[in-house]
Order: C-alpha cells, then structure tokens, then sequence
C-alpha cells in the first residue's frame, strides 16, 4: 500500500541508484518528460540496467513510458519489461484503447503481471476517466496530472488549485467506483513546505489515498500526513475486533459506538491497520 | 560487429561516465582508454563491465575511452551499450 510516489528522473544515474532509499513508497522513474528527446534511448536501456541490478528493497518499482503517441514507447515497455518492475505509469491516458494497447505490448514483451497506472492528465482523461480505470484488471491506482490538465483547459495553475478541483473530484469519484486507489498530483513549488502540507492535508479530505512527488524532501511530510491517526488507529481495532467476536458468534450484522458496522467500515479498518502496519489489515 | 562511426553517450556528472567509441580499422582489434576518479581501486572491474557489453555485442576494431564519474556497473553497462548502438 503506497502513499508517496516519487519521481526520478530516468537517466540520472545517481537519483536512479538511490531512489531506493529516498523514503517513498513507490518510485516512478521517468522516461517521459524528464529525459530529452535525444536522450531517450539511453534512459530506457539505464533504468532497464537498475531494476534488473539494483536492490530498491520494498519500494514498488515503476516506470513512466513515453505516451502512446509519441515515438518510442513501444521500446520503453520493450526494454524495462525485461527488469523487475511492478507496473507502468501510462501518460496522458485518455482512451480506454490506449490502455488496451499498453496491455498488448507487455504481453508480448513477457511482462504479463505488470500492473498498470494510468495518469489522467487531459480534459479527455478526466471525462472517460471512469471506463479507463475499469477497462484492464491490471488498473490498481490512477494517479492525477494537474499540470497537463490545466494547460488542456486552457487554465491558469495556481496553489489554490480551484481550476483543478473538478479534476480532482471526478478522479476520486470514479476511483472509488472503480475499487481503485486515486493518487493526487505532485506540489510543484519544491521549497514551499507549507503549501505542500497545505496541499496535501486537502487531496487527503477529498479522498485521494497518496500523493505523486517530485521531491525526495517532501517524502516524509507527505507520508505523515497520509498515515492514519492514533484516533483512527484505535477506532480501526475496536472495528476488527468487534467484527471478529460477531463472526465467531454467527451474527450477520453489528453496532460500533451506535453505528452500524457493514463491509465498507470494515474494509476502511483494514486499509488504516495496513497502514499503520499493524495485523488485521488488507493484505491478510 | 563493427561500428561505423563515432559515438558517444553518458556524462561527466557524479555517478555517471562519458563514453566515446571510434572505429577502427578492420583487424585493429579493441583500445580501451579508461580515465577514473577510482582508478587505482576499480580500473579492472570498470574494464571488465565495458568488456562484458563489449563480448556480447560481440564488437571488434573499436577504440573505446571511458571518462568515469563512480559509475556502478550497472551504469557502465548501459552507457556502452547505448554508445554501441548510436555507433551502429
């Protein structure tokens, strides 16, 4: 379960070989829009090099291919399947088709268990983004491009975000329809601490589970802010153990505190525990 | 195989190298020029790593310089093999 994605750029070497311990969940390396155009094939063969070498011990292991119409991205799927990698961060996803395409070409290149994540990062995206994330079995997470987004409106981004908020709500919406985790966009102001809180604190209340960074300095702010607090930890025990007792004595339906206790608060208790790291949550 | 021109890839950035490939006449056989800020501790295990990418690309008549920055060997792998293919 990640909260923190981070980015690094794929052909800097140092960043690529330390992103392990740079303290996110989940790295991106980027094939995309950190690496120029002539450098393209020396990135893909770098990155493919440090996933087959490197020991990025629990950090899941993802790459940001080129977009699907852009030269070159069947060539970035066709060199780093051949690393240990978790899954691919599909940009500028709009179409349920291009998804479809990705997927053909990572079964051809043998890396049939490779997860896929599409960016929405384009009015088109957010619009069809509920048929993209329900399109492939491989869609665990969509993650959010505010950037991107806001030039295809024709907007201005600001650090208030209010020419993103419809973004952002469509994409936790569908997500959450979907039984998808939404991933909110990076804070791009690098030395703004407090506006990255800021930032952060508000994609959390709107319902995204982590934020992408572009920063290893807001690793740890942000994976703060997204773990659950001690409040939320004990009300997540007080579930799981009163749901427990009414399994062991045949009951089909429960009260916490005077409230019913159904799937989706249980399913919220295990998904606070496992990110707490504590037993009794999803992944038992 | 034989490159046919020159061809470089890398840089001279920490943790990274500069390599530069030119070819050479057929039946020169392989140089190999390696400059490092670890030399006298790596310079066998820096040419063994170009060696390798060198073998089984199976290339020949070629005078390869490394300018190395504390590359791992992973890094240097992938360096020569893009400097190989862009000399193709």
């Amino acid at each position: 379960m990640r909260t923190t994605m981070l980015f690094v750029p794929g052909n800097n070497p140092a960043m690529v070989q330390n992103a392990g311990i740079l303290g996110a969940d989940s790295i991106i390396f980027d094939l995309e829009d950190a690496v120029s155009p002539e450098e393209k094939d020396a990135a893909r063969i770098l990155v493919r090099n440090a996933l087959m070498s490197v020991d990025y011990g629990n950090c899941e292991k993802t790459v940001r291919i080129n977009s699907v119409e852009s030269p070159g991205w069947k060539d970035d799927i066709r060199e780093i399947a051949k690393g240990r990698l978790d899954a691919i961060v599909l940009p500028k996803a709009e179409k349920v088709e291009m998804v479809k395409e990705v997927e053909t070409i990572l079964d051809q290149a043998g890396g049939h268990d490779t997860a896929i994540i599409p960016l929405i990062e384009t009015a088109g995206g957010i619009e069809r983004v509920f048929d993209i994330l329900c399109c492939s079995s491989r869609i665990k997470e969509v993650i959010f491009g505010a950037e991107d987004y806001t030039a295809s409106i024709g907007a201005k981004r600001t650090k208030e975000g209010a020419e993103i908020l419809y973004g952002r709500c469509r994409i936790v919406n569908a997500a959450a329809a979907a039984g998808v985790d939404a991933i909110d966009t990076p804070f791009t102001d690098v030395d703004d601490i407090e506006g990255l809180k800021e930032d952060a604190l508000f994609a959390r209340s709107m319902g995204f589970k982590g934020k992408a960074l572009i920063s290893p300095r807001h690793c740890s702010i942000v994976k703060e802010i997204f773990a659950p607090t001690k409040e939320e930890i004990e009300y997540a025990l007080k579930v799981i153990e009163a749901i427990t007792e009414a399994e062991k004595q045949g009951k089909g339906a429960i009260s916490l505190q005077g409230k019913m206790i159904d799937a989706p608060i249980v399913a919220r208790a295990r998904r606070v525990l496992e990110l707490a790291g504590m037993e009794g949550g999803s992944h038992e | 195989m034989r490159i046919t021109r020159q061809a470089r890839a890398g840089s001279l950035e920490s943790s990274d190298l500069m390599v530069i490939l030119k070819p050479l006449k057929q039946g020169e056989g392989i140089i190999l020029e390696v400059n490092s800020i670890v030399k006298n501790q790596y310079e066998g295990r820096i040419k063994q790593a170009v060696m390798d990418v060198v073998k089984q690309m199976k290339l020949d008549d070629v005078y390869i310089i490394v300018q190395d920055r504390g590359a791992l060997d992973c890094t240097i792998k992938a360096r020569v093999e893009t400097a190989i293919k862009r000399a193709l």
